[in-house]
């Protein structure tokens, strides 16, 4: 019989979200890449935070501060004690980067819905177009605490120097280089093509399965550990092009291995792969 | 980007309202094309759909098809089989509402902006792509009919 999970509290089932829409004390939040999706229906009850224009600071390239977080747990109604209940599109990419935002405040009830958007989709489970309002909470947050999951160039340049583990989480024709930007979107892109010096290529794909719920952890364990030489007491970075498919498998680590050191490069290729007099490799 | 006079002109107005909308109005009027969406009637195509009208890299399943008629006009179908397809859906509402029946000449001077006029700077790479990928197939395939 397959184990648990480590922190097998940070995701639950559609079958158990299905049971839970009018608990109390429980918001679920839908986070996607695609900012139609949302309103063409979502889970009962589910509010929509967006990475843009709710997650991201609007003038550095940055997250939202403390008074920001605040505002927007307080205009969904959430308060230091509810449990927070992310799914998206995408395999979950955009729910589990929103999940990573969260846990830059340190938000203590949290959990990703295995399988996320398609999985509900896919079981004929409702949709609504039918936008919710929840009173306004009083919140407070911690001061966003980025040193311990959030990695930064300098930082990650000092992990390479060091010959730390690193794991780009892209496509393997972006990370030998082959694709910078789809066609005619140069903006998209990066001066470079490549991956930074050492890391491993794991797209972050491998650790889900067709219907879109993460791999057992035997599997799992599999994966990172015996084919990639990777272990619980290391010091590791994850990446892709923007942070989101990044924090995928830094919740893959962190939550259902129970790895403690792992950081997002939130920066990721769009950063390294246009910055001056760093290294990369193809 | 191109300009939009090298548009056709079926498509200029469509584009004229998406340059001026707020960020939720276009997402409503996309929604609305999207709602709006028929997908291929049964003569001209059937489930399983062949594999050469599917559109590559699209996450959203789409294929494409393409009729010529006897007065050299072109009538184009989709078919979108990812229920998230909501993007997909918009897009082949729009050309379809605004070029099917037109001449191969008019469709084949889609320019590639049109991804990012109606879906907006913010679009993703890989999204865009597959939206491109849809208009990609269509010029192809009018392309082949015209020949």
């Amino acid at each position: 019989m397959s184990q648990q999970y480590v922190h097998s509290e940070a995701l639950v089932s559609t079958e158990w979200l299905a049971k839970n829409l009018e608990t109390p004390n429980i918001r679920i939040i839908e986070s996607n890449e695609d900012p139609l999706l949302y309103s063409a229906g979502h889970v009962p009850g589910a509010v929509h935070i967006d990475w843009v224009t709710d997650l991201n600071d609007q003038v550095r390239r940055d997250y939202l501060d403390k008074e920001a977080f605040e505002q927007l747990m307080s205009k969904h109604g959430i308060t230091n004690e509810t449990l927070v209940v992310f799914y998206g599109d995408k395999g979950n990419w955009w729910a589990c980067y929103a999940f990573w935002v969260f846990q830059l405040f340190g938000h203590p009830h949290a959990a990703i819905v295995d399988g996320g958007r398609k999985k509900w989709e896919a079981e004929k489970r409702p949709l609504t177009r039918e936008v919710p309002s929840y009173p306004p909470t009083t919140y407070k947050a911690k001061e966003r605490m980025d040193y311990r999951i959030r990695a930064f160039r300098d930082q990650v340049l000092q992990h390479v120097e060091l010959q730390g583990r690193l794991i780009d989480v892209r496509s393997v024709g972006e990370y030998k280089g082959e694709l910078l930007h789809m066609p005619d979107y140069p903006q998209e892109g990066s001066l470079r093509g490549g991956h930074i010096p050492g890391a491993n290529n794991i797209p972050w794909s491998k650790a889900t399965n067709d219907d879109g719920t993460f791999k057992s952890i035997d599997e799992l364990r599999h994966l990172y550990e015996t084919e990639n030489g990777f272990n619980p007491n290391q010091n590791i970075i994850t990446y892709c092009r923007i942070g989101e498919r990044s924090s995928h498998t830094w919740f893959v680590l962190s939550y259902l291995l129970g790895y403690d050191n792992v950081r997002n490069y939130d920066g990721s290729w769009t950063e390294w792969g246009n910055l001056v007099r760093v290294p990369i490799e193809k | 980007m191109a300009d939009l006079s090298d548009y056709p002109e079926a498509l200029r107005d469509i584009l004229e309202t998406f340059a001026e909308v707020e960020e939720y109005e276009r997402h409503e009027i996309l929604l609305d094309y999207s709602d709006r969406f028929q997908e291929v009637p049964p003569p001209i195509a059937e489930r399983p759909f062949p594999e050469i009208n599917r559109v590559q890299r699209c996450e959203s399943e789409a294929y494409v098809f393409v009729e010529k008629t006897e007065d050299n006009r072109i009538n184009f179908y989709f078919a979108v089989e990812n229920p998230q397809g909501v993007s997909a859906r918009a897009l082949g509402a729009i050309l379809q509402e605004s070029l099917s029946g037109s001449t191969a000449e008019q469709i084949e001077r889609i320019p590639n902006d049109i991804v990012i006029r109606l879906f907006g700077p913010r679009i993703s790479m890989g999204k865009g792509e597959g939206l491109l990928g849809m208009v990609s197939l269509l010029k192809y395939f009018v392309k082949q009919s015209a020949s």
